[in-house]
């Protein structure tokens, strides 16, 4: 997993609550068995006008150009920002993957669905919850300036604006410091192996009905 | 002693260690695998050389890609050749990695969270997770059970642990008996109606009350199997006799002396008589009428007999705004009474209702009735080869094949339209799964919530329609 340290880029505004990952990536496209390439079709309901399948040539559809992803002044953006609940829905890692894969990095919104939440974390992608009021103003921000972009430090857990003015968040110690660092945290479990073993040798004896083994 | 909630309990149970900020590292009794979410986890094994720590933890089954037609061919009988090598991809990994699995072809496949309970597989106390965030299901045994995504699963089959942070706790307390006609997926969609579908975000839901120990283990099912739509990602309902029967006998249910003490340790798997929850949300359960999504998310909601609700009526601008799109992309306007909408297509399935007592419920319904001729398709899809047999062991596959539904083999089918089920753009869809999103059931496709009961006499009537009226 690449470090997260401090990143500028361009803010993409999706103006819509509830956003759920089967939005975020159709069924069709979780058939694959890889991690990657799911870019082009993210949001793919939404982004192009005919139905997408795995496998199509997706430089040729037509899309949808009311759709925030297909404007110009857009085009590179790299935090997007939502309303409520963004990331609800199916637990598809895909989502993440998906916005990763197109060059999101960092997602804004008042609240994130849990599962989604953890996911993104686990991919290198920040999510930042902000107050409505704050992202309410980005929103506003981003409408009115061409070209608005922010600068996050996860380091020093900021926003700052084109106009310097900065935003604090919240964010878990563990994930952060797994983030900064770029940690796989399957290895970091590993360190605590006796732990584990015997925590299953106490629990063989109170509850052995848990490791019964069937084949 | 402190007073300790189910969730308390079932958290406590699991610990293996705490970490210095609060995070802990929490045991997994039960891993149930599919396809989808898995080959993604195993290709991250082996590139790291890594192998799982606890096989016998592991149940696989492949249930999202599968088609409900003809069987007999096998894997081969897949048309679609990328789903096929992602079910091809499950069985090799499990032969890899050595992981029992109930292949397309074997009489125990079917829905992931449907299996898990009927082989016995889920058992009261239990860690469960599942690459699914519909694995809420499994809390209706008082177990820990939730949703996770690939990393995690590929940190449960290395380490057997997960890193957690502990949710809050929520008691949502349905009161009083529920209706006649009124089933525990309407419970479950008020309560979302209610609560909204980030009202759990952040919470663990232990449902209780009256209403709720009356429902059968099946229906504790559909109800917590719904709990992720209202954000929370574990459900669970407190251990009493009915889980306990349900449990007895099953295959990978203990057995003899073990069972005598597995028994003991299951009954104390409630919150105690103070647990303090963070959060406690009561309803009514006599107040609770059959109920039918309008919208785009499960919390646009209401009773039968009510109408479509005016977005202009709404105050605040966000959620205004959502209503309005949803009803645009459903094709309704408001203010339109709830049994007037008609009904293309009807889908009686998924982990939320699939089981037997969901198509007993649908077939008392469709018996000695005819799908309406606006109805170009109505589907039943059991969850799993066992409740497919055990319906036509009682002859129900007979009663709707009569009314004119189709009866179909297991999967997840057309709940999120992986495999061929699905539905075109502008189709109208009464359905007995668990998410309305846009395009969930297929590309510009609109969908219903309802209980299977409501699903069929949605199918015999062509529109939404009274299940409790039905007949008079």
């Amino acid at each position: 997993m690449d470090k997260f340290e401090i990143h500028k880029g361009l803010v993409v505004p999706l103006d819509r609550a509830n956003v759920d990952t089967d939005a975020i990536i159709p069924k069709q496209f979780l058939k694959s068995i890889k991690r990657s390439g799911f870019g082009p079709n993210l949001f793919d309901d939404w982004r192009y006008l005919d139905t997408g399948e795995p496998g199509m040539d997706n430089s040729n559809r037509p899309v949808n150009t009311d759709f925030v992803l297909n404007h110009d002044r857009y085009k590179g953006g790299s935090i997007l920002i939502a309303r409520d609940n963004f990331g609800c829905g199916s637990s598809r890692e895909h989502a993440p993957w998906a916005l990763l894969d197109y060059g999101f990095k960092v997602i804004i919104a008042p609240s994130f669905a849990d599962i989604f939440f953890n996911n993104c974390f686990k991919n290198g992608i920040l999510p930042i919850v902000l107050s409505e009021k704050e992202v309410d103003d980005l929103f506003k921000s981003v409408d009115a300036t061409e070209g608005y972009a922010l600068t996050i430090d996860l380091p020093s857990q900021t926003v700052t604006k084109p106009d310097h003015s900065t935003i604090s968040f919240e964010v878990d110690e563990f994930r952060k410091h797994c983030l900064v660092n770029g940690l796989d945290d399957i290895g970091l479990t590993l360190q605590h192996v006796d732990d584990i073993r015997k925590y299953e040798a106490k629990r063989k004896e109170s509850a052995p009905w848990l490791f019964a083994s069937h084949t | 002693m402190t007073s300790k909630t189910l969730y308390d309990k079932l958290w406590d149970a699991h610990v293996v260690r705490t970490n210095e900020d609060g995070t802990a590292l929490l045991y997994i009794d039960r891993h149930l695998v599919h396809e989808v979410t898995s080959p993604q986890a195993f290709e991250g094994l082996r590139i790291a050389g890594r192998k799982p720590w606890r096989t016998d933890a592991a149940l696989a089954v492949p249930d999202h890609n599968v088609p409900t037609t003809d069987r007999s061919t096998g894997i081969e009988g897949i048309t679609d050749p990328i789903a096929r090598i992602q079910v091809e991809t499950l069985d090799k990994n499990c032969i890899d990695f050595g992981i029992t699995e109930f292949g397309m072809t074997d009489k125990r496949q079917g829905i992931v969270h449907v299996i898990g309970p009927e082989q016995g597989a889920t058992l009261p106390g239990m860690t469960v997770v599942c690459g699914d965030s519909h694995t809420s299901t499994h809390g209706a045994f008082a177990a820990l059970a939730f949703g996770i995504g690939t990393s995690e699963v590929e940190h449960v089959l290395a380490t057997q642990c997960l890193i957690q942070k502990k949710s809050k706790n929520m008691l949502v307390r349905v009161d009083g008996q529920l209706g006649s006609g009124v089933t525990a997926k309407d419970v479950v969609l008020a309560i979302i109606g209610r609560i909204g579908t980030a009202g759990g975000t952040g919470y663990a839901i232990e449902f209780g009350g009256d209403a709720i120990r009356s429902l059968s283990v099946e229906g504790r099912m559909t109800l917590c199997n719904m709990a992720i739509e209202a954000g929370a990602r574990a459900g669970m309902v407190a251990v009493d006799e009915k889980t306990i029967e349900y449990v007895k006998g099953r295959p990978y249910a203990p057995t003899g002396n073990v069972w005598d003490k597995a028994k003991k340790e299951w009954e104390k798997l409630h919150s105690d008589d103070n647990a303090v929850f963070d959060k406690t949300i009561v309803l009514n359960g006599a107040e609770i009428e059959p109920q039918v999504t309008w919208g785009t998310s499960p919390e646009m909601v209401s009773g039968i007999n009510a109408s479509i609700p005016d977005p202009d009526n709404e105050s605040d601008p966000v959620k205004s705004d959502s209503m309005k799109r949803a009803l645009e992309y459903m094709g309704l306007t408001a203010n339109t009474p709830i049994s007037e909408i008609k009904i293309d297509k009807v889908f009686i399935g998924s982990c939320t209702n699939s089981r037997i007592e969901d198509l007993r419920a649908a077939a008392e319904v469709a018996k000695g009735n005819k799908v309406a001729g606006n109805v170009k398709l109505a589907m039943v899809v059991p969850g799993s080869g066992l409740v497919k047999e055990q319906a036509e062991q009682e002859g129900l596959d007979k009663i709707f094949v009569k009314a004119g539904f189709e009866w179909r083999e297991p999967g997840c089918s057309m709940c999120l339209a992986m495999n061929a089920d699905r539905l075109e753009a502008g189709e109208r869809c009464a359905s007995t799964s668990n998410r309305n999103f846009e395009g969930r059931q297929g590309q510009g496709g609109r969908t219903h919530l309802v209980s299977p009961a409501m699903a069929a006499a949605a199918a015999i009537k062509g529109h939404f329609a009274d299940v409790r009226e039905l007949g008079e």
